[in-house]
């Protein structure tokens, strides 16, 4: 069964690049505007792994996980940070949220495929 | 369009468009004094996006400058640095030449960096102390957490203290023990996760099948068991792992797989050289419980652990604590609520489906004559079907004009940052206040309006606003205000440009057409005629070439790139208190209601929106002004009658007499006139066809549509016919102003 | 009405040995032609719809499958005697850089053949108004085929503006 994902990114573009990296590579891909409709979302489906950005409008990414991790049915859904960041203040509030690890963007391919091949095993 | 790549680029310079506009409108605001937490999100995140974007592509210059600018603007989000106006001036600036690196980026034209880097020097100045340019953060990373034996020896993280018990044996002792010697390409990891790593979504056991994947791998379990059976449940928190990879791998692959782990366990990779130390080590170690030379038989004991471990450790209070509406969001909100989808369509495309709507709508124009000529009755559900077509078909047209029309804000903001260089180029304070930015009109107009309102804004902020110091003396404000405002009025769009400067110079004006033989030496001309003077080719006020407007391009372009959209100019303009140009264009629907007419043997049509009411003149309407001159009395005011047979070169004019049927236009706001016709024959529908590009521009005639018959009837713009009549004359200096 | 489709992909302007196809058509009694590269396609007389304050030349404007084609009246425009149109009058739809106009002529007659060699600039002395607007000559059987210059013939933007 292939690996579903939700992505969950304010940039359209983000989220097209997403879904062309992730689709060629065999994963189920779900979208998501912000935190807000990520967790909308979430109520429909449950993904394998979430991917989600910071800087959102509405619920930002630090939101967005704290309120993954406090639901039952996504406590231990692993999620990456997807950002431009690459500061560790950044990297240190998203783990401290509850993210599993992140991907710096411009992501590559085979770098976001592999690290979501890991968490989800 | 089959390169994915190439569309999502495509796609993202479209949403740099729409980002670049948040970007504006964020500043703008902020420039009006609000600075509240949100406005700067919202600033922060369009230019953080852009720069996320042209990351994936390689935009570099546009990473760059993007970079720079979201760091300051991050420093203000924060509360680090202050925001002041002119941070806010700069901010704009910053946000015009980003505008500028997008459009070169997608253009693929050189950027030019040595404007860019002028700003980011700027920039930096404002983050100077604090931030010196935000360079050092970029490089911090995480780094590998490297632990040393000894750490590890103690186990002291834990919590229990108690690292010193007997070793717990699950497996058959025999269990391999030679090949737990690695080849000289071994590399030892010692992996220990603390409690948080379950918590964060990691798995060791994922972690341990992908250091399968380098290579062999001997992996052994350290269990280190609780002296009181009850602690059994912080298990986790007892596990380690010591692992030999045989691997060609560089020990950086090893920290690759652990990166997301870092800091959330305890870690150590040791290279073949180091093997003594790691077997010391070893010896002192709780001794190994179990030696597996797969990653399977983890398994069955790993997945249990992190939801066991979540629901008993007190150590991360932070999920119980997080906010929960989510989680108890109530079902009915279900999926893709707020989300509306957006789907990129060829404008060709979009062209094609709007001509086929014009046929359709043809077509069911004919199918009603049809109709109504077979005299069924208006009961009947063939009747009662075609009034549904006819709803539909009209909801149709609707809906497909409605792809093609955009706000004119995009086009406002382009003016926004005209104003803003043109003012700082001749050193003048202007404000520029935007009206109507959510009137649509098509896509097409609005580009084609870009060229002349750029220079009309130019204009206005060079030679319409008086320099500061007159502004001063003359007891205006220091600062000049230039107005731009959209509006849809009577079926065409208007578009205004004023200032309130000090109004067109007449008596230079006049002067300079005389010198330039523009207008005879003794001609006496009207305040309006003279105002028209600046659309003449060759006028140009400036004394002196100016480097802002004076580029040779005059009024006289602007109105002829307006006259080729189907528009007019006019002006109005008083001493002292400033000068508006309006813009009126026809709205570029592809349909239009119109009423044809027959005149001197031609069909035509005459839009319905520029029809006041219809006329048949009977005796008393008709006023003798001259021995061949006749006006109508309508409405209390006396009208001009116009014969459109003669106007449009078919007939010579006919005698006005009753019972003549006339049609009454405003061509302009408060102005009337009446056009003869021979015979009203019916209103309608008509789709309309360009005669631009075939033929050219007619004087009078806005456009063709070809009626059920087959044959082309012209649509005319009867403001124009009215304007351009002969022997009427409007004043357009005195039309009140809206 | 007669869909000329098949053309060669190669115009023929490079060689002046090769063969070159013109259409020919008669107005009155003189025979005119023009490159068949040209020539879209050729439609029977249909009235045309006035244009207010065009040049007489131009008969107005008809219905080309949906689009709007102006229509030139040879005749008027090369300064012959004005005829009313008749039903068997024919349009010659040409292609001309990016304009497409009709021309309505008395009728065509032929397809022609010849090289670039075979014609012949027009006398300098002319003969008649219509010079302007002939840009070569040939003698085909014992016939003066006058070549158009269409660019020439359509009118120009200030024509159309006056």
């Amino acid at each position: 069964m292939n690996i579903s994902v939700l992505a969950v990114d304010d940039s359209r573009t983000m989220r097209d690049m997403i879904t062309l990296a992730l689709t060629s590579e065999g994963f189920d891909v779900e979208l998501a505007e912000d935190g807000e409709h990520g967790l909308e979302v979430l109520d429909g489906i449950a993904p394998d792994v979430i991917i989600t950005d910071i800087n959102m409008p509405r619920l930002d990414g630090f939101g967005f996980i704290d309120a993954v991790r406090a639901r039952d049915d996504t406590k231990t859904t692993p999620i990456l940070v997807l950002t431009t960041e690459s500061s560790a203040d950044l990297k240190t509030r998203a783990r401290d949220a509850g993210a599993t690890g992140w991907i710096v963007k411009p992501f590559a391919q085979d770098k976001l495929v592999r690290a979501l091949r890991m968490v989800t095993g | 369009m089959s390169d994915p790549m190439q569309e999502i680029m495509a796609s993202f310079f479209v949403e740099c468009e729409e980002l670049h506009e948040a970007l504006i409108d964020a500043l703008q605001t902020m420039a009006d004094g609000e600075h509240d937490n949100e406005t700067i999100n919202v600033a922060f995140r369009a230019v953080h996006s852009i720069k996320g974007g042209a990351g994936a592509f390689g935009l570099e210059d546009l990473v760059g400058f993007s970079h720079q600018f979201e760091t300051v603007m991050d420093a203000c989000r924060s509360g680090e640095l202050a925001i002041s106006d002119e941070l806010v001036q700069l901010f704009l600036r910053c946000g015009d030449m980003l505008s500028d690196l997008i459009r070169c980026s997608r253009d693929g034209e050189p950027c030019d960096t040595a404007a860019s880097n002028a700003l980011i020097t700027e920039l930096s100045a404002f983050a100077g102390a604090e931030e010196a340019g935000g360079e050092p953060e970029e490089a911090v990373d995480f780094q590998p957490m490297t632990l040393s034996f000894d750490d590890l020896d103690d186990a002291p993280s834990g919590g229990d203290g108690l690292p010193d018990l007997p070793p717990l044996d699950p497996l058959p002792p025999e269990a391999t023990t030679e090949e737990a010697t690695p080849s000289g390409s071994a590399l030892i990891v010692n992996f220990k996760p603390e409690p948080e790593l379950y918590e964060s979504g990691n798995e060791p056991l994922f972690l341990l099948r992908s250091l399968a994947d380098l290579g062999h791998c001997d992996i052994k379990l350290n269990f280190t068991a609780p002296d009181n059976l009850s602690d059994l449940d912080k298990l986790g928190v007892r596990l380690g792992w010591q692992v030999a990879v045989e691997t060609e791998s560089p020990p950086s692959a090893i920290d690759e797989i652990f990166e997301f782990a870092t800091g959330l366990c305890q870690l150590d990779v040791s290279a073949p050289e180091s093997e003594a130390t790691a077997n010391t080590a070893n010896e002192d170690a709780p001794e190994p419980v179990a030696e597996i030379s797969e990653v399977q038989p983890p398994a069955p004991l790993a997945p249990e652990l992190p939801t066991q471990l979540t629901e008993s450790t007190p150590a991360k209070p932070a999920p119980a604590a997080a906010p929960a509406p989510a989680a108890a969001a109530p079902a009915a909100t279900k999926t893709t609520a707020k989300v509306s989808p957006t789907v990129r369509v060829d404008l060709e495309r979009i062209e094609r489906l709007v001509n086929l709507v014009g046929e359709l709508v043809i077509n069911q124009a004919m199918l009603s004559q049809s109709i109504a000529e077979e005299s069924i009755p208006p009961n009947s559900p063939v009747a009662a079907g075609l009034d549904e077509f006819m709803q539909l078909t009209r909801n149709i047209q609707e809906s497909v004009m409605m792809i093609r029309a955009q706000p004119v804000k995009s086009l406002f903001q382009r003016m926004s940052r005209i104003v803003r260089e043109a003012s700082a180029a001749v050193d003048k304070s202007v404000r520029l206040v935007t009206e109507g930015e959510t009137t649509e009109i098509d896509k097409t107009a609005i580009e084609c309006l870009a060229d002349p309102l750029t220079h009309m804004i130019r204009n206005a902020v060079d030679h319409g606003l008086e320099p500061t110091e007159t502004r001063i003396a003359n007891g205006k404000s220091r600062q000049g205000e230039i107005r731009l405002a959209a509006a849809h009025r009577s079926g065409r769009v208007v578009i205004e440009v004023s200032d309130d400067g000090g109004g067109i110079n007449r008596e230079k004006v006049h002067s300079i057409a005389r010198k330039k033989g523009l207008v005879p030496e003794d001609a006496s001309l009207t305040d309006g005629e003279i105002d028209q003077l600046l659309f003449l080719p060759g006028f140009s006020t400036a004394d002196e070439v100016s480097a802002l407007s004076g580029r040779g391009v005059g009024m006289d372009v602007v109105k002829t790139q307006i006259t080729s959209l189907g528009g007019r100019i006019a002006i109005e303009s008083t001493p002292g208190v400033g000068t508006k140009f309006s813009i009126s264009l026809p709205l570029t629907l592809a349909v239009l209601d119109g009423m044809v007419v027959t005149v001197a043997g031609e069909t035509l049509v005459v839009p319905l929106n520029s029809i006041v009411e219809t006329l048949s003149l009977t005796e008393s309407d008709l006023r003798p002004v001259g021995p061949n001159q006749v006006v109508l009395c309508v409405r209390e005011k006396f009208v001009p009658v116009l014969d459109l047979g003669k106007e449009l070169g078919y007939r010579d004019a006919l005698s006005i007499e009753k019972g003549a049927i006339a049609l009454l236009i405003s061509p302009e706001e408060g102005a009337l006139v009446a056009m003869l016709v021979d015979t009203i024959e019916d209103q309608r529908q008509v789709v309309i066809k360009g005669m631009q590009e075939s033929y050219g521009r007619v004087r009078g005639v806005a456009a063709a549509t070809i009626l059920g018959d087959g044959k082309i009837a012209l649509i005319l713009d009867a403001s124009d016919i009215a304007q351009s009549a002969s022997g009427v004359k409007f004043d357009t200096a005195r039309k009140e102003a809206s | 009405m007669t869909q000329i489709s098949e053309r060669d992909p190669n115009p023929a302007d490079t060689n002046g040995h090769e063969q070159t196809e013109f259409l020919s058509f008669r107005i009155g009694e003189s025979e005119y032609s023009v490159e068949i590269m040209s020539v879209r396609e050729i439609r029977g007389w249909t009235k045309t719809t006035s244009l207010p304050h065009a040049p007489r030349f131009v008969r107005g404007v008809i219905n080309l499958r949906g689009t709007v084609l102006p229509v030139v009246d040879l005749a008027m425009r090369l300064g012959l005697d004005e005829t009313e149109p008749e039903d068997r009058n024919v349009i010659i739809v040409v292609d001309v850089g990016s304009r497409v106009m009709g021309l309505r002529v008395d009728a065509v007659s032929d397809i022609l053949s010849f090289t670039r060699d075979q014609l012949q600039p027009p006398p300098d002395v002319a003969t008649s108004s219509n010079a302007p607007f002939v840009k070569a000559l040939t003698i085909l059987d014992d016939r003066m085929v006058r070549l158009l210059d269409l660019e020439v013939v359509l009118p120009t933007g200030e024509e159309i503006a006056a």
